[in-house]
């Protein structure tokens, strides 16, 4: 059984390895009188713990976690490649990659030098708290550290989850349509950073960014939005500013 | 598809509860803002129950309709989606419509 949580999936594999199996509970003679029990809990509780657990972790190491999210395709891996090559001098950086299936990613990560360990959620569509506590132990990250978690390519489950992250990324490319924010709203709530990308594109399609970038506020006011392109660089300046001036932040408050 | 994850946490939470029992049936809250989908969760719950304590147990859904408040001027207001302005031009908070909640179960 799992020494974290004791819970989880039999389809989930940490670095090829299944995490743990699922137990199932069988009983022959029901009473016969219905009672009532009252449970009055929060059904993402349990995640919810887990993912605090990860918070003090990350705390107790210095260890600004970012959990990056998007639709499949929107240049999260591209993003991490670049920040990493661009960063490595100024800031450790190591990494968690989710997908469903392979190790395509996590191959490409570490051809930039970072640390990375995938995780494989089988058909599962989202991280949760207990995959990341799996991964971290593995990938074992430095202190005075970041850690990039690269959630599965989908703009509506891995919203629901908290990870035990200091900072929530939604990443949008204008190939994808200004109307994003308005049909996939939960997750452009639960963020607080939006990254606009591939705005090296701009010339050849049709995205408004300006329509983009109101449609997200009026989902989250709050929202801070970044423009870049990881292909050309353009832009990358503002986000490593943000990443480093977080993870400072994150370490005074340690 | 969430709500499998969603289903599975139910399940456990209820089959930790019923220490031996047979769990006949379940009543959770969900928010109508809560990115939740009923009918799937009920498909999901069923699968997830199978081989439990909580096999064959009904899943009763009570739906909590979203509500939001407005920041400028306080008036309360009905959210279909989770976010709204205020007939005033305010940002809406959202007050209620978010709740993922198991209530109880009957046990037998």
């Amino acid at each position: 059984m799992c020494a974290t949580c004791g819970c989880g999936s039999d389809q989930v594999h940490v670095h090829g390895e299944i995490i743990h199996a699922h137990e199932h509970h069988h009983h022959d003679d029901p009473a016969p009188q219905a009672r009532t029990v009252s449970l009055e809990q929060d059904i993402l509780a349990k995640n919810r713990l887990l993912a605090e657990r990860n918070r003090g972790w990350f705390a107790g190491r210095e260890v600004f976690a970012v959990n990056l999210m998007s639709s499949p395709g929107a240049g999260k891996t591209s993003i991490l490649e670049r920040t990493i090559r661009e960063l490595r001098d100024r800031l450790p950086i190591s990494v968690l990659e989710g997908d469903q299936a392979t190790s395509a990613d996590a191959e490409r990560i570490r051809a930039t030098g970072a640390s990375v360990v995938q995780i494989n959620t089988g058909t599962g569509c989202h991280l949760d708290a207990h995959m990341v506590a799996h991964g971290v132990e593995h990938l074992a990250p430095p202190r005075n550290s970041v850690l990039l978690i690269e959630n599965v390519g989908n703009l509506v489950c891995p919203a629901l989850f908290d990870l035990g992250e200091q900072a929530r990324v939604v990443v949008v490319s204008v190939t994808e349509g200004d109307d994003k924010p308005l049909k996939y709203p939960h997750m452009f709530r639960a963020c607080d950073t939006l990254l606009i990308n591939k705005i090296d594109l701009l010339p050849y399609v049709r995205f408004d960014m300006e329509r983009c970038i109101a449609n997200a506020r009026q989902v989250n006011p709050d929202l801070r939005v970044l423009r870049l392109s990881a292909e050309t660089g353009e832009g990358m300046g503002t986000w490593y500013e943000f990443l480093l001036g977080a993870a400072a932040n994150a370490r005074e408050r340690a | 598809m969430h709500e499998m994850s969603i289903a599975t946490a139910i399940v456990d939470a209820c089959a930790e509860r019923a220490v031996g029992a047979r769990v006949l049936r379940v009543r959770i809250e969900i928010g109508q803002l809560a990115a939740v989908l009923p009918d799937a969760l009920r498909f999901c719950f069923e699968i997830c129950a199978q081989g439990t304590a909580v096999e064959g147990a009904e899943l009763e859904i009570l739906e909590i309709p979203g509500r939001g408040r407005c920041e400028d001027c306080g008036a309360t207001l009905a959210l279909a989606m989770p976010f709204g302005r205020c007939d005033c031009g305010g940002f809406a908070r959202i007050v209620g419509g978010e709740e993922l909640r198991v209530k109880n179960m009957e046990v037998a």
